[in-house]
């Protein structure tokens, strides 16, 4: 139990970090976010968390801890640049058929906040058919929009806006 | 353009505001053609727990439409027409003067009678008298302005209606409930997550809106009577949003995406009978019923940017209505169905736009940063929305001729989606 906790810890961590918000001088690719700090318990001792949490050896894979893609604006097409990353993650669920994911698309402040919601969901949509090409089932995954209405980062200007038209990426047991 | 007086008043508002934060209202531009109007204080009217005059008189400023002209000094206050001096009134520059009595009766309500008298012909347009509770005060004092109102213009008066806004306070959301200044406000929903796009069904009696409880948007439809928040009318997989009600009250159309993309749906109040109205590869949102319940409007990027298009309620080919520019949403029309409202990107600024529907003219009626949410009230004189200032979300209310302009605004909270409500019968 009790390793199970620090497990749970060592995750928060790693989420943690993937979700802070990159400092404002950063250009609009906050990709950049710090590699997961390594695993101090061995792997081999690890108990599942949850059936639907993402295992713990997989995390120690750099890439499934980046869970965010970025987005230009008024757009909602995946760049390149994350095909790894949702690659990654296409490939996880298609090996843990029982994990489930929810993806979040956001929008910045501006604009209808009804046509943010629509446009974050299409973000979302985007990431989930993508993952669904790599391999996830369409069941696994579910598109959902916040719109504009959580935005990680509350300044009024492009250096927060980038951050925010943003999707999410969250496996079950972490929303 | 700001009124030295309109100004003190806002400012004794703010001194005489309760704990509980209420709005404040300013006015940033005058209008023309004002109607001078002199609301005499109510013989006898100390014996109401506050002042009826004072409410009828701000309404009547703030409409824009009439100019409260001074009547300090008149003694003894006259009840009667026989007991008005209309040539002294005729000098003063009034065109219409209010007297009135009010005194408690026997059984603790109270009665309050007002005249509406004609400066120029010397004679009396009209009166009513009420009987009223002590908590009926300013509901009474808004029924006054909209008789006035509507003697006065020949249109009817919105001062008894209410409006719904969401007020963010910290990490915790409101939707509220207000009488149209903004006064009385009343919390009917409180939650940690997003609320948004509140809208009245037509009898006023039900609230549509959109929140994310349960992490993601969810559809309600809450009774106002009602204390405790019902099940949602829908909770599809993905988004549900963008309420709007048919004029009968009947049906609901929202934005869903269970089926894919975001697409328009109607159903019944209840969230039953669901059929899907839309079916395009692109984003389909913020339908908006005409009032003959015909047509609905909507937004959709389904030409490569968001524009505004209308198609017939029963389905059907839409047809394009907005082209200038690559950034046109949130359509809304005006209870005659002549005029519609959108929020129009113009060099990255977002502006509130009216469109005359039959001659395609279009007018720019605000120069804000960040204009949204705009909603018609009842009458179709005003469109309150959504604005902000030193980036705090504020209310903005301007005259759907664009001439009028005023602000209302909460001390230290973001305020934000307006829906103004419907008439209410008498």
């Amino acid at each position: 139990m009790k390793k199970a906790l620090s497990v749970a810890c060592i995750l928060t961590l790693i989420y943690g970090c993937a979700s802070t918000p990159a400092p404002e001088s950063q250009p609009a690719e906050p990709q950049a976010s710090p590699a997961p700090p390594p695993a101090a318990p061995p792997s081999a001792a690890v108990k599942p968390l949850a059936p639907s949490t993402v295992q713990s050896d997989s995390v120690k894979d750099g890439t499934l801890a980046k869970r965010s893609v970025f987005y230009e604006l008024d757009k909602y097409d995946v760049r390149d640049e994350y095909r790894p990353t949702l690659q990654a993650h296409g490939k996880y669920l298609a090996e843990h058929r029982s994990s489930k994911m929810l993806v979040q698309g956001n929008c910045d402040e501006r604009g209808s906040r009804e046509y943010n919601i629509a446009l974050g969901q299409r973000r979302a949509e985007g990431v989930k058919r993508m993952l669904v090409l790599m391999g996830a089932s369409e069941s696994q995954v579910e598109p959902v929009s916040l719109g504009e209405e959580k935005p990680r980062c509350t300044e009024h200007g492009e250096g927060c806006w980038s951050q925010n038209r943003r999707s999410d990426m969250l496996y079950g047991g972490e929303y | 353009m700001r009124k030295p007086a309109t100004y003190l008043l806002a400012l004794l508002l703010l001194a005489a505001a309760p704990a509980r934060a209420q709005l404040t209202i300013e006015i940033i531009g005058g209008g023309a053609n004002q109607i001078p109007v002199a609301v005499l204080p109510f013989a006898g009217e100390a014996a109401l727990p506050q002042s009826i005059t004072e409410i009828v008189e701000q309404d009547l400023t703030r409409s824009g439409r009439f100019r409260a002209l001074f009547v300090g000094g008149v003694s003894p206050l006259p009840t009667e027409p026989a007991q008005v001096n209309f040539a002294d009134w005729k000098s003063r520059l009034a065109d219409a003067l209010v007297i009135g009595q009010a005194h408690r009766l026997p059984d603790g309500r109270f009665e309050v009678r007002f005249r509406l008298l004609d400066v120029l012909k010397q004679t009396q347009i009209g009166g009513i008298a009420f009987t009223l509770t002590a908590a009926q005060v300013r509901l009474t004092a808004h029924k006054i302005a909209d008789y006035i109102y509507e003697k006065l213009t020949g249109e009817r008066g919105v001062f008894s209606t209410r409006i719904a806004y969401v007020v963010k306070q910290g990490t915790r959301y409101e939707l509220r409930v207000a009488d149209a200044d903004g006064q009385n406000a009343q919390s009917i929903l409180s939650s940690s997550e997003p609320i948004m796009s509140p809208a009245w069904s037509p009898d006023g009696t039900r609230m549509a809106y959109v929140s994310f409880q349960n992490k993601k948007p969810i559809l309600f439809v809450q009774q106002l009577s009602a204390s405790k928040q019902p099940a949602p009318v829908a909770n599809y997989r993905g988004s549900n949003s963008a309420p709007a009600w048919s004029p009968d009250g009947k049906t609901l159309a929202a934005v869903l995406t269970r089926d894919g993309n975001s697409q328009i749906y109607l159903m019944s109040a209840d969230g039953s009978n669901l059929r899907r109205l839309t079916t395009s590869g692109a984003i389909d949102t913020e339908p908006f019923f005409t009032p003959d319940g015909q047509s609905i409007y909507f937004t959709s990027d389904r030409g490569g940017s968001p524009q505004i298009y209308r198609m017939a309620a029963s389905g059907g080919e839409p047809a394009r209505i907005t082209f200038d520019g690559d950034y046109n949403v949130s359509p809304r029309v005006s209870p005659d169905g002549k005029t519609l409202a959108y929020i129009s990107r113009i060099s990255g600024r977002f502006q509130l736009m009216a469109m005359d529907l039959e001659s395609k003219q279009i007018q720019t009626l605000t120069d804000g940063q960040r204009d949204e949410s705009p909603t018609f009230a009842p009458n179709g004189r005003i469109i309150l929305y959504a604005s902000d200032i030193d980036n705090r979300g504020v209310l903005a209310a301007v005259s759907s001729d664009g001439r009028f302009k005023q602000r209302l605004g909460i001390q230290a909270a973001d305020i934000r989606e307006p829906s103004w409500g419907p008439f209410m019968g008498n």
